[in-house]
């Protein structure tokens, strides 16, 4: 392990072999296209679809009513964040109204994909509209326009967490020559008496950042194709997954379909990044209607269809105030979320702010804490998890409110974060957040990162540039995070309302030959598990890499598990993989010393082989005893043949990598451009298997932030409608908007598992956002610049400058011009320091 | 219409509405050519008309009749990769694999304009070709190491 090896993937997808979704075509395949609602928020007065059954090609028709009795689940929710949570029933074809452009109000199957097309455009259908709500504070407002009318209100949850007495904290602290009142705040250790001289200088930030929607985007879009197997009396589901294993479950709850009846293949899968972390309306309807008509059925959706009706990410309205003393030491944080659902709950919509929720303390020490989240019902398109899925949202809270603090109390960002960092630790350590974190050396990293950076020597430059009035002003900014990953300790999962258990099984078996198959219960879409869980079995096994073949991603041929988001493949999945190897070896071992007539305790194992210790010619290697143990003849008596061993693992805790990152920013002041000229990481993502791999997975993930940070953001208009709705709209980044990156490490292993491994998909997306805007805006803090919400578009970096200098004329032009309902809620949002 | 496709010629008739990706990967079941957003943004169905890189989801399968078209699953020869196809392995300039189709072809595309580019005027020949895993640096190392820049 350890090793750089390039990929056992890469052969079929850089000739065009691999076998995506889209790619089967089958005898008899209906293509199913869907006629979506153009209004937000509509009752469906008149719907006649027989005028589609009679375009060519068109095969069948079906509206809401029609189908009503093939989901009696409805598109399943899995998460129950609290008891008072509500759950409106998603029908994956609507029966009286639309809720979001882009619900469903009528199907057609047809024998090619343009036919079924074309004959949505023959579908009688009036609407009536109705109020629309597109944001969350209007929407919780009495007397605004219901999402769903039965539940008299547009809130889904309100989720409630802390320690220590927070709002004492704050409450009474906001007047700072309250002394008395200051001096009841917390101890701060070792930092000089708690006297009314100290307290009387406490500081509290009170900011709002806005997370905006984001659209996923994987570039292969949603895919499914479902089909009758004749041979099995059941249904086989391909579908471009994340999570084949849940899909068999929630297809089954959704359809009545017994479980055993429903087999689920994610073959190739273009990418997922949160997206495909779910199971669609449209895939439900591809089962059953392939149920009815017997015929195998294919959606496969177009780019608008994906920015429509695929989730979206984040979509936040985060209140959060900070409380430190005047040395920059963190008393205590209060955070306020608001967090858009959407029109309704796909499989993890609540869950995703409510998993953050703990992670806002970040990397920092201190006593107390508290978060309300009310999840809000929208005319909008739902939200779910999006790379990092409520890590990022808190990552960037904190790590801007502490740029804030140390600007207000005028200290370098490097030296306010250290003054906060835990001690380094490496057994698990009991957070403000309830949660324990692993490990952690954050003096490590941020050592490594201003010595990597040259951090002095850009500071210098800075310095420069703000001497000499340079138009193109220079910002550094830190981000020093942690993330919760390795999902995850079951019980742990099933209190944070998840259900399911978070454990991962695999499957090893080391043939006749001596080749080696590796199955296992992840579902990689670009991760390389063919690589790096070869690497870990070779490892393990004494065989080489090429030995072993992973079989991932199809129910009917690997153990039953939970797939992959959550950064959690690698240190469950692959733990499980590591864990089944020994299983195997112990058990070869046994049969070695039967085969070498020695005692167990004599053999060493090494290289492949076993030896007597102390005379190595006496040996065996593990492939003859795997021959041996297809064999069956000669093992030991009462042992079964065959070296086929199981293993399900279930993590005693979760993961907690952690990083630091710096992002150098060039802003031109003239125009409001903001580029990322060079940006600088050191993660510590525990000991590495593949360091290609890591650093791609860093490399995508940084891409991602920045994009949200620079470049993304949807926007709807105040009817509900998606002005975003395709690539031509939506600022995908492209080659050219994006730098290299130079990026590092520190390892420091995890006490959950016995690799020691964190995992690092989201690790990126989690860091990079606030980096970023911290550095836009301590290029611009000399100009007053002292908040900017996400995109940092070059109108909106323009539009700040002119507000810190006074020039009101200019303010808000941007937003205008986009018409968007985001414009108030930056306006609104604009900082405010106390 | 007739075309010839990685050194097979093809004839057919089609609708004349039936967009060129469609053909190639449907017709032909030449499925290495992928389609990502129906309006040439995002370039995953980048293929070869004669020397040039062109959006296949965006031109008509009768657009080009008379022509020759390479896509990604014809630039091998004799069962040996094309420079390109090794760098993209070499270099981890893919992980999810969905855009490297296109972006393989468009990237051997631009070499033959500009066969000794600078960094810069790779990613500004790639703007078409969109990849939502790898953040680019590797893609444009595997272009350098397919043009003979590499260290």
């Amino acid at each position: 392990m350890g090793g750089g090896l390039p990929r056992k993937e890469d052969p079929a997808l850089v000739t065009g072999r691999a076998n995506w979704t889209d790619n089967i075509q089958l005898p008899g395949m209906l293509h199913l296209a869907l006629l979506r609602s153009p209004f937000a928020h509509a009752k469906v007065t008149h719907l006649d679809v027989s005028g589609a059954l009679d375009r060519p090609g068109v095969v069948a028709a079906f509206t809401g009513e029609d189908l009503a009795d093939e989901w009696p689940g409805g598109v399943p929710c899995a998460a129950v964040v609290t008891e008072e949570q509500n759950t409106p029933f998603q029908a994956p074809i609507v029966t009286d109204e639309a809720r979001y452009m882009g619900d469903v109000v009528a199907v057609v199957l047809a024998t090619d994909r343009y036919k079924a097309q074309d004959a949505l455009e023959s579908i009688e259908v009036d609407y009536e509209p109705l109020g629309v709500v597109v944001d969350m504070e209007s929407a919780l407002e009495e007397g605004s326009p219901l999402v769903h009318e039965e539940l008299g209100t547009n809130e889904c949850f309100t989720f409630t967490a802390g320690v220590g007495n927070v709002d004492e904290l704050f409450d009474k602290t906001d007047d700072p020559d309250d002394q008395a009142a200051a001096a009841r705040a917390p101890d701060v250790q070792g930092e000089g008496d708690t006297d009314a001289a100290f307290a009387k200088a406490n500081v509290v930030i009170k900011e709002r950042y806005i997370q905006q929607r984001l659209l996923p985007t994987a570039i292969e879009p949603r895919a499914t194709v479902a089909f009758q197997d004749p041979g099995h009396n059941g249904y086989v589901v391909y579908s471009a997954t994340q999570v084949p294993h849940l899909a068999k479950i929630v297809l089954s709850l959704a359809t009545g379909i017994p479980e055993n009846e429903i087999r689920v293949v994610a073959p190739d899968v273009g990418g997922g990044f949160g997206s495909k972390l779910n199971v669609y309306r449209e895939e439900i309807l591809a089962l059953v209607l392939a149920k009815k008509l017997g015929t195998p059925v294919k959606f496969n959706e177009d780019r608008s269809e994906n920015y429509q009706a695929t989730i979206h990410g984040r979509g936040q309205i985060q209140d959060i105030e900070l409380a430190a003393t005047s040395e920059g030491r963190i008393l205590g944080l209060r955070v306020k979320l608001l967090d858009d659902m959407g029109a309704y709950l796909q499989l993890l919509t609540p869950a995703i702010s409510v998993s953050g929720a703990a992670m806002f303390p970040g990397v920092y020490t201190f006593d107390a804490f508290s978060i309300e989240i009310k999840g809000v019902f929208t005319n909008l398109t739902p939200t779910d998890a999006y790379r990092g899925a409520g890590r990022p949202e808190a990552a960037y809270a904190i790590e801007r409110a502490v740029d804030s603090l140390a600007r207000k109390l005028d200290m370098d960002p490097a030296e306010v974060r250290r003054k906060n960092f835990y001690e380094p630790f490496d057994e698990p350590t009991e957070t403000p957040g309830g949660l324990q974190y692993d490990s952690m050396n954050m003096q490590a990293a941020m050592d490594r990162l201003v010595e990597l950076a040259d951090y002095e020597g850009l500071r210098r430059e800075q310095q420069q540039r703000r001497e000499n009035n340079d138009p193109v002003q220079l910002g550094l900014g830190f981000s020093t995070y942690t993330e919760i990953c390795g999902l995850g300790p079951s019980q742990a999962l099933a209190g944070l309302g998840l259900g399911g258990g978070g454990w991962e099984a695999a499957n090893v078996r080391m043939l006749v030959t001596g080749k080696v198959e590796v199955a296992t219960g992840t579902s990689p879409h670009g991760q390389g598990h063919e690589t790096s869980w070869a690497q870990i079995a070779a490892d393990a096994l004494g065989v080489t890499p090429d030995d072993v073949v992973v079989i991932h991603g199809d129910t009917a041929a690997v153990p039953f598990g939970r797939d992959t988001y959550g950064s959690r493949s690698l240190a469950v999945g692959g733990i499980a993989v590591h864990l089944a190897c020994e299983k195997v070896v112990d058990k070869a071992k046994k049969i070695a010393a039967h085969m070498l007539e020695a005692a167990e305790d004599d053999l060493e194992f090494e290289g492949g082989k076993f030896s007597v210790a102390g005379s190595p010619d006496q040996n065996v290697s593990i492939q003859d005893v795997a021959g041996g143990a297809y064999l069956g003849a000669d093992i030991p008596e009462g042992m079964e043949p065959t070296l086929n061993e199981n293993m399900t693992f279930d993590p005693p805790n979760f993961t907690f990598p952690f990083g630091a990152h710096l992002c150098v920013t060039e802003v031109d002041t003239e125009t409001g451009k903001a580029w990322v000229r060079d940006y600088y990481a050191v993660d510590d993502c525990g000991p590495v298997i593949n360091p290609i791999i890591v650093d791609g997975q860093l490399h995508g993930g940084l891409a991602q932030g920045i994009a949200q940070a620079l470049y993304e953001g949807v926007i709807y208009s105040e009817e509900g409608n998606l002005m975003t709705g395709s690539m031509v709209d939506y600022m995908i980044p492209g080659a050219p908007e994006l730098p290299n990156f130079t990026l590092d490490r520190t390892v420091t292993p995890s006490p959950s598992n016995p690799l020691g491994v964190k995992g690092v998909g989201e690790a990126g997306t989690i860091g990079s956002p606030p980096a970023v805007m911290n550095s836009i805006i301590d290029a611009l803090s000399p100009l007053g610049v002292k908040h900017m919400d996400m995109p940092a578009l070059p109108m909106r970096v323009w539009n700040a400058i002119q507000d810190a200098q006074g020039n009101a004329a200019a303010s808000g032009e941007y937003d205008a011009a986009l018409g968007s309902r985001e414009a108030d809620v930056k306006q609104e949002g604009r900082s405010e320091e106390k | 219409m007739q075309v010839k496709v990685n050194g097979v010629t093809y004839e057919h008739e089609v609708e004349p509405r039936l967009l060129l990706v469609h053909y190639l990967r449907e017709v032909l079941n030449l499925t290495g050519t992928m389609v990502g957003c129906n309006t040439s943004n995002c370039g995953a169905c980048t293929v070869l008309l004669g020397e040039e890189s062109v959006k296949s989801c965006t031109m008509f399968a009768v657009q080009a009749d008379g022509r020759e078209i390479t896509t990604v699953q014809g630039i091998a020869e004799n069962g040996d990769w094309h420079p390109m196809q090794t760098a993209f392995h070499e270099n981890h300039a893919l992980q999810c694999g969905y855009c490297t189709p296109g972006m393989i072809m468009a990237s051997i595309s631009m070499l033959k304009e500009n066969p000794d580019p600078s960094e810069e005027e790779i990613r500004e020949a790639l703007e078409g070709n969109y990849c939502r895993c790898t953040g680019y640096e590797n893609i444009v190392k595997a272009v350098q190491q397919a043009a003979g820049q590499s260290a």
